[in-house]
């Protein structure tokens, strides 16, 4: 049982160091960058697909938790709090080694937030709102849920748009490298590409293991039957709500460790990241990958993502994405990465009744 | 001794007074019915029993411990389990899945402890399923423990779905018309499983249109009218009952 | 506040609310004959403004608004044939996925036609800064021109559903299409047909709005969620209330500029929608029990 669960991770690891092994034997190096990219945006796939394909819950604002975890990063770590270093607070987090000061652009000393403590910062706060947010969310159903999902994204891209404090159309820029550990820094320079290839799918590859561990426990079970009957699970004792609630802020924690790293990463984000069209971009990438499958959100992820970064979309990325949610859901609603697929156009073809997503 | 005691309860949806001052108890161990034409408050009666819906006034008692207003996982947590009207299998998961959800409440791992993988929890899973096929072997649905539910013929729905309400352990079992559908060789076979399950200490309130089903195995019951309880006594009574009668043959007096 | 800009903010909330309450109107067509929530909705009004803005180049205003109208109602009638009408018993998931992908397409292929640029038509009346005066203040014949349009369509709407045997059959197919198939009623094209009016009506919505509120490739979805917050307020499939409760939204959302910058209008309409689905999702004017019996 744990082996079969397992060996799909094992080969999955083993394909990350074999594409970097193949990239650095043929020159192609350059493709790490929207490699590393990409994983992050799976990041963000992965906890979607737990929410979407296993509890059942649509969520179309899920860049918006991204937008909460790469902005406070960025800003807290460019935003000088010199002027206000007398105060109590301020002192206080200095002195408890969360400042520190880092030379801007200009020689100037700033004092600013040391990234780690950014990224917790972050992170906590898009689990914080995930956690109040979600209670009253996930009370709804179908389109209620889809349009107060919607809502709250638009609220949030909304907001780093119009506030000036955070860059507005321009977003923030000059976000420090992220010094993880002594020898690991996560950071745009090219001298880091491997490593930063490595942290990124590093990342990846644990979220994939708690996802998978948790899909295949009592605990996943119940999910899919809250997906399934959700009043039928009710009526078994599961406490559906709680375990809606605590899907939808694991998920949201991925996506805002996602929006923490890639921002560093990328040394800045822009309030593009956090648009509608980014989280339904994440809903057709988990629609593709078949909905409640975790590797095919994966892989497609991976595929999409970076054949979108590396511009093969050209002006039509946002059409493409678009087009790829329509042909999905009408011919193939299972995903195209399924055993069934030729069963599944046949059925279709010859129009006979699915019982669909 | 009374297992559940359900007294004086009304539900009122916009106009309609759908249950009205009903009282009655089911004793433990016995099997009991709820009959009465379409819209009687029947189905009303066991979604307030089971916590899908909210009693305006009444209260229900569960080992003498009120439960009205609890949300329907507390009411199964404390032992009471359902089944539905229309069939709620869960889809895409096989019968012996869909049984181990009914193991559900008997779990411990936490949702972090499940994400960790901890060891524990897989010992936890496999004695899941070793009790569920139980279950099943005890309702002779054993083989088609690996095949999807939803997949299955009516009949078997019926008892997956038997088997998924009595992997919770209930003290109480609450059927909803579980011959609905069904043949009558499949609907004598129901009786008896019905009949088994009592065997075992479990109680039952059903709901059923099947009368012969319902005579032959009830202990006592209640007969329900435009949400008034007509009737309460064991079957041989109930059929005698005037008011009983007049309603379902529409005789004048 | 004066009481000048007292005025000017609430014209400018009627106009707004209209194309609101025009969105909301079109959610309750298409629900009502359906029980699908079309995410595209929006679409057919940004598409009815940039087609007659095009047209204009060729046509008469009026007549370059009537073939916007057309164009757009065949585009919806096309939708549904060519997307939904052969989903058998699909999915709120599936649907919502659907209308969301035509929505992109749609957003899509306009800023290819049409460029990143803000477009609007002409004032119907005089100019930008014609004004008339009416009752002591001064408002752009264009308002008037809104809130006409928007009264008729209403009133055209209302004798449609009730006095016309196609309104009727529509009706029919909404409360239990079954049944109504058993009438003779054939239930896919009256589905079509409000794919069609919804269309229509959003384009017409779009035509006249277009020359206060403009018209650019993406204003649909904020359009789409603003007038799905109407079309809650007013609880679903209900008219009257979708427009009274548009005028609510275009009001509050225009006061609100008072308060907040503008550049945060919509956090505070989407904030009424959060508010009023955490706390009654059947609406203000819309009953609970039956919301929760419509299967949503």
């Amino acid at each position: 049982m744990r082996s079969r669960i397992y060996l799909p991770l094992l080969i999955f690891i083993a394909a990350l160091i074999g594409v970097q092994q193949i990239t650095s034997y043929t020159g192609t190096a350059y493709y790490l960058t929207q490699l590393t990219m990409a994983a992050y945006y799976c990041l963000v796939i992965v906890g979607l697909c737990l929410m979407i394909g296993y509890a059942g819950q649509i969520s179309l604002g899920h860049a918006g938790f991204f937008a909460i975890g790469g902005y406070l990063s960025a800003f807290l770590t460019t935003y000088d709090l010199t002027p206000m270093k007398d105060d109590r607070i301020i002192s206080f987090l200095a002195k408890a080694g969360f400042l520190w000061t880092r030379e801007d652009l200009y020689g100037g000393q700033m004092l600013i937030f040391q990234p780690w403590a950014a990224c917790i910062a972050a992170v906590l706060s898009a689990v914080l709102i995930a956690y109040v947010i979600g209670g009253p969310v996930l009370k709804l159903k179908g389109h209620y849920l889809a349009m107060a999902t919607l809502g709250f994204g638009t609220i949030v891209y909304r907001i780093v748009l119009g506030m000036t404090a955070l860059g507005g159309a321009d977003g923030l820029s000059d976000v420090p490298p992220f010094k993880i550990l002594p020898f690991l820094e996560v950071s745009g320079e090219m001298s880091d590409r491997v490593q930063n290839y490595y942290i990124a799918w590093g990342l990846v590859v644990v979220a994939v293991f708690l996802s998978l561990n948790l899909i295949h426990s009592r605990i996943g079970r119940a999910l899919r039957s809250i997906h399934g009957a959700e009043d039928a699970a009710n009526a078994m004792g599961i406490d559906t709500a709680r375990y809606k609630l605590y899907t939808f802020v694991l998920s949201a924690a991925f996506a805002s460790v996602a929006g923490v790293f890639l921002t560093h990463y990328n040394g800045g984000i822009g309030p593009s990241e956090a648009s509608i069209m980014k989280s339904v971009r994440y809903v057709a990438i988990v629609a593709v990958g078949g909905m409640a499958n975790l590797w095919g959100a994966v892989v497609m992820g991976t595929l999409l993502n970076f054949l979108s970064l590396r511009g093969y979309f050209g002006t039509y990325d946002d059409a493409v994405f678009g087009a790829i949610l329509i042909v999905i859901m009408l011919f193939v609603p299972r995903g195209l990465l399924h055993m069934d697929i030729v069963r599944d156009l046949k059925a279709l073809l010859s129009g006979r009744d699915e019982e669909a997503v | 001794m009374r297992l559940l005691d359900v007294r004086g309860l009304s539900k009122r949806f916009g106009g309609l007074q759908a249950v009205s001052g009903v009282s009655f108890g089911v004793s433990e161990g016995a099997i009991k019915a709820l009959i009465g034409p379409n819209g009687a408050g029947k189905t009303t009666l066991f979604n307030l029993i089971s916590g899908f819906l909210t009693p305006d006034t009444g209260a229900v008692l569960f080992h003498e411990r009120p439960i009205q207003g609890l949300r329907p996982y507390e009411i199964a947590r404390r032992g009471i389990a359902r089944t539905f009207q229309h069939i709620r299998l869960f889809p895409k998961m096989t019968s012996i899945e869909n049984v181990m959800i009914g193991r559900h409440l008997h779990g411990k791992t936490g949702f972090v402890s499940a994400m960790l993988g901890l060891p524990g929890i897989w010992r936890e899973d496999r004695g899941a399923k070793e009790r569920s096929l139980e279950v099943m072997e005890f309702l002779g649905i054993s083989g088609l423990a690996d095949q999807e539910a939803t997949s299955l013929s009516y009949g078997q729905q019926r008892l997956v779905e038997l088997a998924r309400a009595l992997a919770c352990e209930p003290g109480l079992l609450l059927l909803d018309e579980p011959a609905a559908g069904l043949n009558m060789r499949e609907t004598a076979e129901m009786a008896s499983m019905i009949s088994k399950v009592r065997d075992k200490g479990i109680a039952i309130l059903i709901v059923e249109h099947d009368m012969s089903l319902v005579m032959n195995i009830s202990d006592e019951i209640v007969v329900l009218n435009y949400g008034e309880k007509v009737a309460d006594d064991t079957p041989l009574a109930v059929q005698k009952h005037k008011e009983v009668v007049r309603i379902y043959l529409g005789e004048e007096e | 506040m004066n009481i000048d800009l007292f005025f000017q903010y609430i014209v400018a909330g009627v106009t707004y609310g209209a194309i609101y309450a025009v969105v909301a109107i079109g959610f309750n067509i298409i629900y009502n004959a359906t029980g699908i929530i079309n995410f595209a909705q929006g679409e057919f009004v940004m598409l009815g403004g940039m087609t007659a803005v095009t047209l204009h180049h060729f046509l008469p205003l009026y007549a370059a608004i009537i073939a916007a109208v057309v164009i757009t109602t065949a585009v919806g009638g096309l939708i549904e044939i060519l997307f939904i009408r052969w989903l058998r018993r699909p999915s709120v998931l599936r649907v919502i996925i659907i209308t969301i992908g035509l929505s992109i397409i749609i957003r899509e292929a306009a800023m290819h036609i049409w460029g990143e640029g803000v477009r609007a038509l002409p004032y119907f009346t005089g100019t930008s800064v014609t004004s008339v005066r009416l009752g002591g203040v001064f408002i752009s014949p264009q308002v008037l021109w809104v809130a006409g349009i928007t009264a008729l369509m209403v009133a055209a709407l209302n004798i449609f559903f009730g006095h016309t045997l196609t309104g009727r059959q529509m009706r029919a197919c909404s409360a239990n299409q079954q049944a109504a198939r058993l009438c003779g009623v054939n239930a896919g094209n009256m589905v079509t047909l409000s794919f069609m009016l919804s269309a229509a009506i959003g384009a017409l919505g779009g035509c006249i709005v277009s020359p206060i509120t403009y018209v650019q490739y993406d204003s649909g979805t904020p359009l789409a969620i603003k007038g799905f917050t109407v079309a809650i307020l007013g609880g679903l499939g209900n008219s009257f209330a979708a427009v009274a409760a548009g005028l609510v939204l275009g009001i509050l959302e225009s006061f609100s500029i008072w308060v907040l910058p503008a550049a945060y209008k919509d956090v505070v309409s989407i904030s009424v929608l959060l508010i009023i689905l955490f706390l009654r999702p059947s609406g203000i004017f819309g009953s609970a029990e039956t919301a929760r019996l419509k299967e949503f």
